[in-house]
């Protein structure tokens, strides 16, 4: 486990990706502290550009966005881990269960994740978040956590399954080992990384489409969120009257969130797939080679 | 041949599927559809109606599965009702109005952003470590963790407010009637530029970072090395061998973003007030139009597998070996 995280933070990608998320995270668990009015109070007159009392500004509300902006990371992060385990669960338990037994119980399986890949994601949800009314962060987190898992299963199984056909996991199958050892002890840390990817990848899709069914104004309008700060701007049509910054703000902190957890997810694939990291290394050897060739024919028919 | 009609057993069954989620969804919640929006018709609706509506969503006075047959049937005969917003016109009407603006959009950035994304993939991979992936690879990777929101709200802001460059809404000058003329298509042209342009940003990432790494997959292979020993030049390589392979991945990476193209266009259209589909189903759930948001769910839907099914022809004409199985 530790040669693991050394070898993550060794990859500058991973290592920049940590640092990012880490910083949020801290911001979220010490937000009462370091938010500087409170978030839902009028504490100066509305519309007001960035100032040293304001940072960012303040809403139409007269609400300072600086301190909203710290309280969203806290819902935004728990709504995106939440998200995050349900989907990973369900996909790599549906994912690892048709790889493993195969035949009837894996074509169910993949028929119908590959029934729920088709269906139109966004809408879908749009519609399932319409019916429900305006709903809360963590209903928010419970819709998308269910209804996203059909990638992350269609990776993992295909990933399990060419684990199968390897000769360790062959071995102790005939060595009789019982089913829950070989899946949670053969099979699923040998899954890790695309479990991983698969984690960090649904973060990254949860916090944006948590944002974007908020900012649609599917969202409860009282949730402390970044989304629901887009809907409040747009609402008080904020772009119109030149308040970039209650825009501009939930938009930066969502996009750096969004690249820290991709350069993470990039970190993670390079570990997993040792050919994204060497072979540009070895192109250029050869690249070398050939123009030195090239350079001693022409000196050769001189 | 097998292989397709295997794909459309599939699609057709995804499709019921579909239809039959649709059919539970408002069975499922607490509350009847018809009259939450008799409450929020405001006396728009005659009570007398009620029945009509009820209807509409198969709650006639029958056991659940003769209903369902009922709402199937009004499926196939393209039939999903009134809309109540557009009241009276039936809300296939209103769909199909709609529908141009965003198979425009939709279109023309998949185009784009495809073509883009992968030729620069190619170039990327092709020339790894060298300016070109230096730049574009962590580019298309921060683009790809951008919401679409983001990027339409910016464009927005930047593009139309601040600098007064493009329109803030609709997709041609209302002052114009649509006519075969050079005045209409370049009004539509000048406001559909930035929702295409934003649409195509959010997507090119991903075509990018995929073409990278099919390219990269392929680049160790022995063939590549035989091209080269044969000494064809650098471009035949590259585009005729190595990308002609490397792009099989890609296209099933296409099918399976068109979820994210109409997610995507949805925001778009809804944040430049774009007359699509997307929009109308936002129209729809702000205006809780229950017809109009089950139609359109269909619609999208059977939007998505037709896609799927159009990437499926092109898989057989990009790999043989699926014509002789």
């Amino acid at each position: 486990m530790q040669d693991l995280l050394r070898t993550f933070l060794r990859n500058r990608k991973a290592a920049i990706g940590l640092t990012i998320v880490l910083a949020y995270v801290l911001i979220a668990l010490v937000a009462p502290l370091i938010a500087p009015f409170d978030p839902i109070a009028r504490v100066g007159r509305p519309h007001q550009a960035p100032s040293a009392e304001h940072w960012l500004g303040t809403t139409r509300m007269g609400r300072d966005v600086f301190s909203q902006l710290i309280w969203g990371t806290r819902t935004s992060l728990m709504v995106g881990i939440v998200a995050g385990l349900i989907v990973t669960a369900i996909g790599t338990f549906i994912g690892i269960t048709a790889a493993y037994f195969g035949g009837l119980v894996d074509d169910v399986l993949n028929f119908f994740t590959n029934v729920v890949l088709v269906l139109p994601q966004l809408p879908l949800l749009l519609v399932l978040a319409a019916f429900l009314g305006q709903v809360g962060p963590w209903a928010i987190a419970l819709i998308i956590g269910l209804t996203s898992w059909a990638w992350g299963a269609r990776v993992t199984r295909a990933q399990a399954m060419s684990l199968k056909t390897r000769d360790f996991i062959q071995a102790s199958a005939m060595i009789g080992e019982p089913t829950w050892r070989m899946i949670l002890v053969e099979m699923l840390p040998n899954l890790l990384s695309i479990i991983g990817f698969n984690f960090i990848g649904s973060v990254i899709f949860t916090i944006i489409t948590e944002a974007t069914l908020e900012f649609l104004g599917l969202g409860s309008p009282l949730a402390l969120s970044w989304g629901t700060m887009l809907y409040n701007a747009q609402t008080a049509s904020a772009i119109m009257v030149g308040a970039w910054w209650e825009v501009l703000a939930p938009c930066g902190a969502i996009v750096l969130i969004g690249i820290g957890l991709s350069l993470m997810n990039f970190g993670v694939d390079e570990i997993a797939n040792p050919r994204m990291r060497t072979l540009g290394n070895v192109a250029k050897a050869l690249r070398i080679e050939k123009r030195l060739l090239r350079q001693r024919m022409q000196e050769a028919n001189q | 041949m097998r292989f397709l009609l295997k794909r459309l057993g599939f699609y057709a069954v995804a499709f019921l599927v579909a239809a039959t989620f649709n059919f539970m969804i408002p069975r499922m919640l607490p509350g009847n559809p018809a009259d939450i929006m008799l409450a929020n018709s405001g006396g728009m609706i005659a009570p007398e109606a009620r029945e009509a509506l009820m209807a509409t969503f198969g709650f006639i006075d029958a056991p659940l599965h003769e209903q369902y047959f009922s709402y199937l049937g009004s499926i196939f005969t393209w039939d999903f009702g009134l809309s109540i917003k557009f009241y009276p016109m039936p809300v296939t009407d209103v769909l199909m109005q709609a529908l141009p603006w965003t198979l425009f959009l939709t279109g023309a950035a998949l185009l784009i952003s495809f073509s883009v994304g992968t030729l620069l993939g190619i170039l990327a991979a092709w020339r790894r470590g060298q300016l070109t992936d230096a730049i574009a690879s962590p580019t298309a990777l921060a683009l790809q963790s951008v919401p679409s929101v983001v990027v339409a709200l910016c464009g927005l802001y930047f593009l139309s407010v601040r600098n007064r460059v493009f329109p803030t809404s609709y997709a041609f000058d209302p002052k114009l009637d649509p006519a075969f003329s050079w005045e209409f298509f370049s009004s539509v042209a000048y406001h559909g530029f930035l929702p295409v342009v934003t649409l195509s940003v959010v997507l090119v990432g991903g075509y990018l970072i995929t073409m990278r790494n099919n390219m990269i997959g392929q680049l160790g292979e022995d063939y590549l090395a035989m091209a080269e020993a044969k000494g064809l030049s650098d471009a035949r390589v590259r585009y005729a061998y190595a990308a002609r392979n490397a792009l099989l991945p890609s296209v099933t990476a296409l099918a399976l973003s068109f979820g994210a193209l109409f997610g995507g266009s949805l925001i778009t259209e809804v944040v430049f007030n774009y007359p699509g589909v997307g929009n109308l189903l936002y129209l729809g759930i702000v205006g809780r139009d229950f017809p109009l948001i089950q139609g359109q769910l269909l619609i999208m839907t059977l939007a998505m597998l037709l896609a799927n099914l159009a990437v499926d022809l092109a898989y057989v004409f990009l790999d043989p070996r699926l014509k002789r199985a």
